[in-house]
């Protein structure tokens, strides 16, 4: 005798709900508590490294938005070029990281860090020093896997619930 | 019968009848009017409360937590919301109408409570009719309901308010059928006397019409899975689609407030209302309030809403011959059995019941003889 027409469906359903019930909810708190994210994260600005950047452009090339300026000069006596100015607007960046991709001297990385809202449009262009690797503008490990191994595995929500079960 | 006997044979420590207030009646009546509204106002607060957090932890999140501790004081937070926020009445509006509508929703829920006892006599009015005055008065709501509708001048919300009529109406057959089998069982329609007289809770001895009940006032205060009158996915909010500010907290309490009003008519009527060892009766009263009120949230966290007519199919052709049957196997124990042992017709109201829903389930069918669509 099939009991599927007689109510056990509902006696089902609320079974599922008390385990819910009792199980510990899948969410985080967010600003208090923070789940760390992927490792290869296209995070929302560009990490820029004056030491290894030889101004040969090849990124602001590869920029579908054209976001990248870069302004640079001859300096005859070393026989290189100098960057005068290197300039990005966040604001039209779309996060395709193949600048990143493309700079054949590794000289350019996706930031690892989030919340970077702004309030003018204004603050989204930035330039030379401010695009630093810096304490608070981390690296990301997008393309570059050595940048990857150093940073925190990404935490899942699921781990969270088998974390409290132990 | 049995239980009757009991009831008498073992006098209770406390006494029947209520207190002789120094003053008279009237310092009674202002008592138990300020605790009556005090009580119904943190009841609805705390039922909003486990019914937010309730709800969450069972949708795998968390609820409302931020306001107060433990998030203890969403519900205040909300109220003033509701209360800072323009009050806004369509141009298209019956303005009488629409202004009443609330009011008059509002005061019968307020009424409930007055024959509702928190311990033993404590109640604003031993009435000798109490349950018959409950299902007198609940049902005045849905008129506040339905003016609420056909003021806001909104199909939407017209639309809401006759579904709430045609639920109620229904509704409320399988639920008077449903306590008239408490009322044989007690032999009596005072609340308090119903109380009194059940040594063993009803809902043992009368799990059917326990089931039944408790179905029907899920409709008749349009808990979810039967909140048709106001589903949001088709009528925006149902009737109370153009209000806003004090008036939309009005019906927002109401809804609440019901909940609650029910919870307690249902503790009273099968959960043996205030009584229980050790804890003191009022504290037993609100727990087990609270516990039906949970199972209430439960229900409506697991089920979808029903269609409309497979909400009319389901008074008329399921919970209706049920609670026929039940009320006839009922006034046979009372009549032919009165003297039988309490823990046989529980065995054998248990099995009956479990036989006439698997057997209806079985006959169950929407309109057209349709099993599904």
């Amino acid at each position: 005798m099939k009991f599927e027409r007689y109510g056990i469906g509902i006696i089902k359903g609320m079974a599922v709900t008390i385990r819910h019930l009792l199980r510990h909810p899948t969410v985080n708190q967010y600003p208090e508590q923070r789940l760390n994210i992927s490792r290869r994260t296209r995070g929302n600005e560009l990490i820029w490294s004056r030491e290894k950047c030889t101004g040969c452009a090849t990124c602001a090339k590869t920029c579908p938005q054209g976001a990248i300026e870069i302004v640079t000069a001859t300096n005859a006596a070393d026989n290189k070029y100098e960057v005068e100015k290197y300039r990005v607007d966040t604001g039209y960046c779309i996060q395709c990281g193949l600048c990143v991709e493309a700079c054949p001297y590794d000289a350019l990385f996706m930031g690892y860090s989030y919340e970077r809202a702004k309030y003018r449009r204004g603050d989204l262009v930035q330039a030379d020093d401010e695009l630093l690797e810096s304490p608070q503008r981390p690296a990301s490990g997008y393309f570059h896997p050595d940048i990857a191994e150093k940073l925190p595995r990404q935490t899942l929500l699921v781990e969270k619930i088998t974390e409290k079960r132990k | 019968m049995a239980i009757v006997n009991l009831a008498v044979n073992n006098p209770l420590p406390m006494q029947v009848v209520p207190p002789d207030w120094p003053g008279g009646y009237w310092w009674h009546w202002l008592f138990f009017t300020v605790v009556i509204i005090a009580f119904m106002l943190i009841m609805v607060m705390g039922a909003i409360y486990i019914e937010r957090r309730g709800m969450g932890r069972m949708q795998s999140r968390l609820g409302p937590n931020r306001t107060g501790p433990f998030g203890l004081l969403q519900p205040v937070a909300d109220a003033v919301k509701v209360l800072l926020k323009e009050n806004i009445v369509p141009t298209s509006a019956d303005k009488v109408i629409h202004w009443l509508a609330p009011v008059i929703a509002f005061a019968p829920v307020l009424m409930i409570f007055a024959v509702l006892p928190f311990q033993n006599g404590a109640l604003l009015a031993d009435l000798n009719i109490g349950i018959l005055y409950v299902v007198a008065i609940s049902s005045i709501a849905t008129v506040g309901v339905f003016m609420a509708g056909w003021g806001s001048g909104n199909k939407y919300s017209l639309l809401g308010a006759m579904r709430n009529v045609a639920a109620v109406v229904s509704y409320e057959i399988p639920m008077v059928l449903s306590i008239i089998g408490v009322v044989l069982m007690a032999g009596s329609l005072s609340m308090n006397q119903i109380v009194v007289k059940q040594d063993i809770p009803f809902i043992l001895l009368q799990p059917l019409g326990f089931f039944l009940f408790f179905i029907a006032a899920c409709a008749e205060i349009n808990r979810s899975p039967f909140d048709l009158m106001e589903a949001d996915s088709e009528l925006v909010a149902g009737f109370h689609t153009e209000y806003s500010g004090m008036k939309f907290a009005m019906f927002y309490l109401v809804e609440y407030a019901e909940a609650i009003a029910m919870s307690a008519i249902i503790t009273t009527l099968f959960l043996s209302g205030w009584r229980g060892p050790w804890l003191p009766p009022w504290l037993w009263f609100i727990l087990k309030t609270f516990v039906v009120f949970f199972v209430m949230v439960w229900t409506r966290t697991t089920l979808p809403r029903v269609r409309i007519d497979q909400l009319m199919a389901l008074a008329w052709k399921f919970l209706f011959p049920l609670a026929l049957i039940n009320l006839f196997i009922t006034a046979i124990q009372v009549l032919v059995w009165p003297d039988a042992l309490p823990w046989i017709l529980i065995i054998i109201n248990i099995a009956v019941m479990a036989i006439l829903i698997v057997l209806w389930s079985k006959f169950f069918k929407l309109g057209w003889g349709r099993i599904e669509v």
